[in-house]
C-alpha cells in the first residue's frame, strides 16, 4: 500500500516574476488523505493547479502513478477530480445534465447508473433536474464533488472543499472522504480549518512562502500543536 | 496502478480504475476520431441546451441585430433613393457587430463560473473544445440571421433571400465564427473582454466584410455566378486558411489558465 | 548571483550595445539628414506634373519611406510571434513589441502622409484603393495588438496571447490586399505593371531613382534604430520587475 500515486518533486513556480513555489516535494501514498495547510499566498491552490495539469511548473515534475504529467497526454486526465473553490458546473443545466455532460467528456460507457449513485452519494438526487443556479453553495459545493469523483479517478485534489459549506454538507463530505480514502486513491486535501485537517487527513503538510515548513503524520499531532507550528509558519 | 495508468491510446481498450462503491466505471480510452467527433458534439450540445433554457445570448443578438436594422433604415431612409444601394452594406455590418454579442459570451461565461478549468481537465483535446464552441456560435449567429433577413425585407423592401446571397452569408459566417471563436478565446480571460473582443476581430473580418459586401450587391444589381465567384473564392479560402491555423495555434492559448 | 557581480555585468553587456546604439543612430541620422537634401533640393520636378500637383509629388519619398519602415515592422512582427511561440524566448516576444510600436508610428505617418498628398492629386483624402487599405487596416491591428497585450497580467500569456494574435491578424492582412484590389484601383503603380485607371502617376528619374533609395535605406535605418532603442528599454523594463519582485 505504500506506492505513492501522487508524487511532486522539486518543483518551482513563477507567476511573472513572483517565485509562488520554491522547491515543493510531496508524496501522497496509495489510500492516504493528506491536508495541505498553510496561510494565503502560501501556493496551496498552485500547487493543486499544477498537479491538476491546469497550469506548468519552471521547474520540477509530478508523476501520478509513475507518469509523469508534464510528459503525459490527454489521457492521463482521465486519473484526476478536482474540487475547486470554483464549483465548476454550468448554471443553467440541470444538476443531471452537468454530470450527464461531464460523463460524456471522460467518454463513460453506460453513464446512467453511476450518475445515480454518485447523485445518492452526495445526497443531490431529489434535485437532480433543478437548474444548477437554484442550488445553494453546500449543494453546488456537494454537486462539484459527484463531478469530481464521477469517473472514478485514483487522485482526488480537494482545494478548500470545506468553505462556505453547512453542518450537514460538512459531515457528508468527511464520510466521502473516509469512504475514498479508504480505497486504493490518493487524495490531497487543502484546507484552512486545522481541527477539520487533523481530523479528516491522514498525514499534514504545511506550506509556508513556496516551501515545506513542516510535515508530519497526523496522529503525531494534537490540535494545539498543529496550531502552534501554524501561528509560527504565519508569523514569520 | 501501473496497469491503470497506460496513457498509450488502445483505441476502444476498458478500462476500470479501482472502484469505491464496487461500481466499475468504463471508459473508453484514446478512442480516435469518432470520440473526438462525440466530444466536440457534447460541447456545442451543452451550449445549445443552456442557451435554449436561459435565452441570454440568441435574445440579445436578435434584438440588436433587428434594433440595428432600424436604426440603418432611419439613417438612409432620408437620402438614399435606391435601398439596393444600401442594403449589402447593411447586411453584412449589423452580421459583424451582432456576432460580437454571442462571441464575448461563448467563453466569458465559462471563465467567470470557472467552468473552463472542468473542460480542460477532461482528457479532451485543447481543439475539440474550439470546434464544439465553434458549431454553437455558428448556430446562435445563423438563428439570429433568420430574424435579421426579414428585418431587412420588412425595413428596406429589397429581397434578399435569393440562393448566392444566402450561400455567401453561410460561407461569410463560417469565417466569422473561425476567427471568432479563436479571438473570443483570446480575449476572455482579459480586462475589458467586452470592448477587447471587436477590436480585435473587426479589423482582421474586413475581407470576409468586403467579399461579403460585393456579392450581395452583385445578386441585387442582377449578376450571376460569374461576376461573383472571385468573391466566393476569397470567402472559402478565408474559411480554410483560419481552420487551419485556429486548429494549430488552439492548443497553445491554455497551456496555463 | 552576487550583488557586487549583477550590477557591473549587466552594465558590461549595456556598454557592449549602446555602441551598437550609437553608431545605427548616426547613420539613421546622416541618412535622414540626406534624404531631406535629395527629397526637397536634389530631386528634379515630375516632368508631368503641373503646379500644387508637382509640389505635392515630393511628398511621394517620405510617403514611400514611412511605408517601407511599416512593411518592415509587420515582417519583424511575424518573425518575432513565431520565434516566441517556437521558442518562448520573451527577447523575441520583445522584438514583436518594439517593432509593432515603432511600425504604428510609420503606418500613421503612412496613411497621413499619403491622405496629404491625396487630396492636390486625386482631390480626396481617402480613396479605397488596396494598399492604402491595407496599410490602413494594418494600422488598425497593430493598434489593436497593442490595447490587447495592455490588458493581459501574466508576462509569459502577454507574450503567448499577443503573438498568437499578431499571427493570426498578420494572416488576414494578403488577403484584405487581394479584395481591395478587385475594388477599383486608382493608386498610381510607380515600380512596375500599369494601372490605366491610374491618376497622379509620373515616370521616375534619375535623380528620382537615387533620392527613393536613399528614402528607403534611411528610413530602414531609421526604423531599426528606433526598434533596436525600444527592444532594450522592454528588456530594461522587465529586468527592473524581477529585481523589484526579488527585492519584496
Amino acid at each position: 500500500m505504500a506506492e505513492s500515486l501522487i508524487s511532486v518533486s522539486n518543483l518551482y513556480k513563477r507567476y511573472g516574476s513572483k517565485n509562488v513555489l520554491k522547491g515543493v516535494n510531496l508524496d501522497v501514498a496509495e489510500g492516504q488523505v493528506m491536508a495541505l495547510l498553510g496561510p494565503n499566498g502560501a501556493g496551496k491552490t498552485t500547487l493543486m493547479r499544477i498537479v491538476a495539469g491546469l497550469a506548468r511548473p519552471n521547474r520540477g515534475d509530478v508523476t501520478l502513478g509513475g507518469v509523469s504529467l508534464g510528459k503525459a497526454g490527454t489521457e492521463l486526465r482521465r486519473y484526476i477530480g478536482l474540487v475547486s473553490h470554483l464549483p465548476l458546473l454550468y448554471d443553467n443545466l440541470s444538476g443531471w445534465e452537468n454530470l450527464a455532460f461531464f460523463a460524456r467528456m471522460y467518454d463513460m460507457q453506460t453513464p446512467e447508473p453511476r450518475i445515480e449513485a454518485v447523485l445518492h452519494a452526495v445526497d443531490l438526487w431529489q434535485r437532480r433536474r433543478d437548474a444548477v443556479r437554484t442550488y445553494s453553495r453546500g449543494m453546488l459545493q456537494r454537486l462539484s464533488i459527484a463531478r469530481a469523483i464521477l469517473h472514478n479517478p485514483p487522485v482526488l485534489l480537494l482545494d478548500e472543499p470545506d468553505t462556505g459549506l453547512d453542518q450537514t454538507s460538512s459531515q457528508m463530505l468527511h464520510s466521502l472522504i473516509r469512504q475514498l480514502g479508504a480505497s486504493n486513491r490518493a487524495i490531497l486535501l487543502s484546507t484552512h480549518n486545522l481541527d477539520r485537517a487533523l481530523e479528516w487527513a491522514d498525514s499534514i503538510c504545511l506550506l509556508r512562502d513556496g516551501k515545506i515548513a513542516y510535515q508530519a503524520s497526523a496522529a503525531t499531532l494534537t490540535g494545539a500543536s498543529l496550531r502552534q507550528l501554524y501561528a509560527e509558519a504565519s508569523a514569520s | 496502478m501501473s496497469v491503470l495508468l497506460q496513457t498509450e491510446p488502445n483505441n476502444n481498450a476498458l478500462v476500470a480504475p479501482p472502484s469505491l462503491e464496487n461500481q466499475p466505471v468504463q471508459m473508453h480510452t484514446g478512442g480516435g476520431v469518432g470520440a473526438y467527433l462525440r466530444k466536440v458534439g457534447a460541447i456545442a450540445d451543452k451550449d445549445l441546451r443552456a442557451e435554449i433554457r436561459a435565452k441570454e445570448v440568441f435574445s440579445t443578438m436578435t434584438v440588436f441585430s433587428v434594433l440595428a436594422v432600424v436604426i440603418f433604415g432611419m439613417a438612409f431612409d432620408l437620402r438614399v433613393a435606391f435601398p439596393t444601394s444600401v442594403v449589402p452594406g447593411v447586411l453584412w455590418a449589423v452580421m459583424l457587430f451582432t456576432g460580437v454579442l454571442g462571441l464575448n459570451r461563448s467563453f466569458g461565461a465559462e471563465v467567470d463560473r470557472g467552468s473552463l478549468a472542468a473542460l480542460l481537465l477532461a482528457p479532451v483535446d485543447r481543439s475539440a473544445i474550439y470546434f464544439g464552441k465553434l458549431l454553437a456560435n455558428l448556430f446562435f449567429l445563423l438563428a439570429t440571421q433568420c430574424i435579421t433577413l426579414p428585418a431587412i425585407l420588412v425595413i428596406f423592401n429589397v429581397n434578399i433571400f435569393q440562393t448566392w446571397i444566402l450561400v455567401s452569408l453561410l460561407l461569410g459566417t463560417v469565417g466569422y465564427v473561425t476567427v471568432g471563436t479563436l479571438f473570443a478565446a483570446l480575449s476572455a480571460s482579459v480586462r475589458a473582454r467586452e470592448s477587447m473582443l471587436p477590436i480585435l476581430l473587426l479589423p482582421v473580418m474586413l475581407p470576409v466584410f468586403m467579399a461579403g459586401t460585393k456579392i450581395t450587391g452583385l445578386v441585387l444589381d442582377g449578376k450571376g455566378l460569374n461576376d461573383i465567384q472571385r468573391w466566393l473564392g476569397i470567402l472559402i479560402a478565408y474559411d480554410l486558411i483560419f481552420l487551419v491555423v485556429a486548429f494549430l495555434v488552439f492548443d497553445l492559448i491554455w497551456e496555463e489558465l | 548571483m552576487s550583488t557586487t557581480t549583477l550590477p557591473q555585468r549587466t552594465l558590461a553587456r549595456t556598454n557592449g550595445w549602446a555602441t551598437a546604439q550609437v553608431v545605427i543612430n548616426v547613420l539613421t541620422a546622416g541618412a535622414m539628414a540626406t534624404l531631406m537634401w535629395a527629397s526637397l533640393l536634389y530631386a528634379k520636378d515630375a516632368a508631368n506634373l503641373a503646379g500644387v500637383e508637382q509640389t505635392a509629388q515630393r511628398i511621394f519619398y517620405i510617403h514611400i519611406g514611412c511605408n517601407v519602415g511599416a512593411v518592415l515592422a509587420f515582417l519583424v512582427s511575424l518573425i518575432g510571434s513565431i520565434a516566441y511561440l517556437i521558442t518562448r524566448k520573451l527577447d523575441w516576444d520583445r522584438v514583436t513589441q518594439a517593432s509593432i510600436e515603432v511600425g504604428t508610428i510609420c503606418a500613421l505617418g503612412t496613411t497621413l502622409s499619403g491622405s496629404l498628398w491625396a487630396k492636390p492629386t486625386w482631390n480626396t483624402y481617402w480613396t479605397w484603393d488596396p494598399r492604402l487599405t491595407s496599410i490602413t487596416i494594418t494600422l488598425l491591428i497593430y493598434i489593436a495588438y497593442l490595447l490587447f497585450r495592455n490588458g493581459i497580467d501574466n508576462r509569459q500569456t502577454r507574450a503567448r496571447f499577443g503573438s498568437i494574435y499578431a499571427l493570426i491578424a498578420f494572416l488576414s492582412v494578403p488577403l484584405t490586399y487581394f479584395s481591395a484590389r478587385w475594388f477599383r484601383s486608382i493608386h498610381p503603380v510607380i515600380m512596375n505593371g500599369s494601372n490605366p485607371d491610374a491618376q497622379g502617376g509620373f515616370g521616375v528619374g534619375e535623380t528620382m531613382g537615387h533620392t527613393l533609395l536613399v528614402a528607403t535605406v534611411a528610413f530602414s535605418l531609421l526604423f531599426c534604430s528606433l526598434m533596436f532603442q525600444r527592444w532594450r528599454q522592454l528588456r530594461l523594463e522587465d529586468r527592473i520587475e524581477e529585481i523589484r519582485e526579488e527585492i519584496e
